[in-house]
């Protein structure tokens, strides 16, 4: 963890153009700043990118509306968008939240799925060599949490040779790591380590203090020892490109904090503690009235008993309609190109038989998580012919090549096993060739291929959850996302189960009843 | 005899992996003429019959039929030979109807496709031409619902829908029962009523007594004898006719 450091040369510059001329810019008129920032939000869209998968307390959704997110940081960004409609005169200006894998961030940032991070990205050096931060909006420090019983661990120094819990790509990973600890367990998700923890998998976990305490509070499984450590700072993301945006952010933070409606928000969600103090940077005294204002504090609290069965099946379901949909589109894909692949394949001219052999082996070889990361996150990056997919083009482009490959091959062998003699009393009718595959051929080909087929489209019906990883949310994902913020993970998995069975079986029993059945005229 | 011949091969020679099937065959089909075609298996009947409509390619001669002649190194979809099948029609021993349609769909298909009739066109003369080969009650019956000789009706069908003026059999009546084989030998005799040209490759001894106007005797890939019935099936010039015959008729 590096000791916080003063953000950006850009801000104090900023904060000094303020202080010395903080009137002359308004009876100007608008800044050129201000006119070019207005032309980039023209959409009256921020979007910002989070990952409510087991983001409480900064984000999450909420049991009393599921499709609602709620957390200190949907907090934050209200305030910050009320701030910024009054300070660029944009009354129409609303958020949008795009959700994201958390390690991912950085990447999605990047390729502009949103334009701002806003996700306890802590401010360290790793992450300022992929983006620009605002200023801090928040002080964490670490928090060490133990079982209830653990008699050995006094201090994180106690831990280097035990099995310690922490959340990838975040600070407390790196301070773990420059500490030595030699057993460190980071998974993509920050309830996951105190789950480990109360099964016994891991021997203490470290991190955010905002993270232990909404995971642990209250629960008398847990305990937190030791002095709180490596004190740090969670900022805004955005990209370098963007520091018109970048200073108006500041400039709205500053008043939030001046005004004393940061304090608000933290104390309602219980995350105030004198460290806040910090945020006024000591040399702003204006600010800091702002965090030392009185604040009544409402009490949230979230549990599990909540999330009832009429709370999260709707998210289920709707889910579990983007897994359909996207399964039937990248189908109807996979047989489109399978076809075309299938018939260069048997009657093309050599080259491009052999291009589309080619194809076959390629899709069948490489795996469809390989293909879909890069088609979302490399692609973009090819020279001359790269291009920018959203997240759904890319799966169904994903999907649709990669199972293209194994139609063709159904179309195939299902065209050859019609008959030769099939072809014969086409052409002895006039037929030309295409006409007779047209006709004859293909028709009964499809038929037998219907069978295969249905089994692959109850495959990919399964396979669709690897979408999760370019940041699509369908069934798996969806679960993932609400078992993590209820913590029932049984309960809500065996819905998802249902859901999937519900969907592939009748499938399955069709592509039986296809495959048996369907001879011409047999009823 | 002055007519001009409606098929002529001339020289026509086939080879498979250098065994010659066919050895230089020449022969001249006057129109509305019965060709009976026999001899032993193997002796290269269907070879020379699916030489006609090129659906076998020829390694030498050629096929003539009207306007259009077929040589060596032609393909199977030439043009053509596309042209010539829209004179010659052809049955085949197994059938080979589109098991995807009915006996109607079978009939109608070619018509609409190939020749550009409209739906309502095609479907009143298959009806008609159904109704003639005794199927007027199976239009909307799929292959796999009719019998064996139904099925070979619908195929007789299915090629007079386009009109020939030649019609190939191969062995059109040998995957039948026996009760079954006059439902389609009687269809054929209708059709010599009506002077189609019939080529017919055939193990039916009586019926191309009766029927045929001419036999034609393919042994070894060579025409060994070519006569009227009551010369090449009563009184065979050749020992290798007879042979063939006594085998036949035990
Ligand atoms: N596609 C092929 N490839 C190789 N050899 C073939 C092919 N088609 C036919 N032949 C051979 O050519 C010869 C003549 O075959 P053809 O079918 O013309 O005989 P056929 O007189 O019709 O006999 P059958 O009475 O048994 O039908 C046979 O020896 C057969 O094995
Ligand atoms: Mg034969």
């Amino acid at each position: 963890m590096k000791k916080f450091a003063p953000i950006s040369l850009r801000f104090f510059v900023l904060v000094a153009i303020l202080a010395v001329a903080p009137t002359a810019a308004d009876l100007q008129g608008d800044s050129p700043r201000v006119v070019r920032l207005r032309d980039r939000l023209a959409s009256n869209v921020l979007r910002w990118g989070g990952d409510a998968e087991g983001g409480a307390p900064f984000q999450f959704h909420d049991p009393e509306q599921p499709d609602k997110l709620v957390g200190f940081e949907v907090d934050l960004v209200d305030a910050l968008v009320e701030q910024l409609r009054s300070q660029l005169d944009l009354p129409q200006l609303h958020a949008e939240f795009v959700q994201y894998d958390w390690v991912s961030l950085p990447l999605g940032l990047e390729k502009q799925d949103f334009d701002l991070i806003v996700s306890g990205l802590e401010i360290t050096d790793e992450n300022r060599a992929k983006l620009i931060f605002s200023r801090p909006y928040y002080v964490y420090s670490l928090a060490l949490t133990v079982r209830a019983d653990e008699t050995r661990v006094k201090s994180v120094e106690d831990c280097l040779k035990l099995r310690v819990g922490t959340l990838s790509g975040s600070a407390a990973q790196t301070y773990l790591q420059e500490l030595g600890v030699e057993q460190i367990t980071a998974p993509d998700g920050q309830i996951e380590s105190y789950q480990d923890l109360a099964l016994g998998r891991v021997d203490a976990v470290l991190l955010d203090l905002p993270i232990a305490i909404y995971n642990t509070a209250d629960d008398p499984r847990f305990k937190f020892v030791g002095p709180r450590v490596g004190q740090g700072h969670y900022g805004l993301g955005l990209r370098p490109t963007d520091d018109d945006l970048a200073a108006a952010i500041d400039e709205a933070l500053s008043e939030l904090i001046r005004t004393g409606r940061i304090r608000q928000i933290y104390a309602k969600w219980k995350m105030w503690n004198e460290d806040q103090l910090q945020l006024a940077s000591g040399d702003r005294p204006a600010e800091a009235a702002g965090l030392r204002g009185a604040t009544e504090a409402t009490v949230v609290t979230t549990n599990r008993e909540a999330w009832t069965f009429s709370r999260y099946a709707p998210p289920l379901f709707a889910a579990a309609g983007v897994t359909v949909a996207l399964t039937f589109v990248s189908m109807a894909l996979a047989m489109l190109i399978g076809l075309i692949v299938a018939v260069c394949r048997l009657y093309g001219p050599g080259p491009i038989r052999w291009l589309a052999l080619a194809y076959v082996e390629f899709f069948r070889g490489i795996p469809l998580l390989l293909l879909l990361t890069f088609l979302y996150y490399g692609l973009p990056h090819v020279p001359y012919m790269g291009v920018d997919l959203a997240a759904w083009q890319a799966a169904i482009i994903g999907f649709g090549l990669n199972y293209a490959a194994f139609e063709a091959e159904i179309y195939r062998s299902s065209i050859q096993s019609v008959p030769r003699g099939q072809w014969e009393a086409a052409r002895s009718l006039g037929m030309d060739d295409m006409t007779a595959f047209r006709r004859v051929i293909f028709p009964q080909a499809f038929r037998t291929a219907l069978g295969p087929m249905t089994n692959d489209f109850v495959a990919m019906f399964k396979d669709t959850s690897l979408v999760s990883v370019i940041a699509v949310v369908e069934l798996t994902k969806q679960y993932q996302i609400l078992a993590r913020t209820s913590l029932k993970f049984t309960e809500i998995g065996l819905l998802t189960a249902a859901l999937y069975l519900a969907m592939s079986i009748p499938l399955g029993y069709l592509a039986r009843y296809l495959e048996e059945n369907w001879n011409f005229g047999h009823k | 005899m002055t007519q001009p011949a409606i098929v002529e091969l001339r020289d026509v020679t086939k080879r498979y992996h250098d065994k010659t099937i066919l050895d230089a065959v020449s022969i001249a089909i006057r129109p509305g003429e019965i060709t009976a075609m026999i001899g032993p298996s193997g002796g290269g009947k269907s070879t020379l019959l699916r030489s006609i409509n090129g659906l076998n390619t020829i390694d030498g001669g050629e096929v003539i039929v009207g306007e259009n002649r077929i040589t060596q190194n032609a393909t199977q979809s030439n043009d053509a030979a596309r042209r010539i099948r829209r004179t010659v029609g052809m049955v085949f021993q197994d059938f080979q109807l589109f098991p995807h349609l009915t006996a109607l769909g079978n009939v109608c298909e070619a018509p609409i496709r190939v020749a550009g009739k409209s739906r309502r066109e095609a479907e009143s003369r298959g009806r008609e031409l159904l109704k003639q080969v005794g199927l007027g009650e199976r239009f909307d019956h799929y292959p796999s619902q009719l019998s064996g000789g139904q099925k070979q009706r619908v195929a007789i069908a299915r090629a007079l829908a386009m009109d020939p003026q030649v019609l190939l059999c191969d062995e059109i009546t040998c995957a039948l029962d026996p009760e079954l084989k006059h439902e389609v030998l009687d269809v054929l005799e209708d059709l010599r009523r009506e002077g189609l040209t019939l080529i017919m490759v055939t193990h039916e001894i009586g019926f191309a007594r009766r029927a045929a106007d001419r036999v034609v005797v393919l042994a070894g890939g060579k025409i060994v004898e070519d006569g009227p019935p009551a010369q090449v099936l009563d009184a065979p010039q050749t020992e290798r006719t007879q042979r063939f015959l006594q085998n036949v008729l035990g």
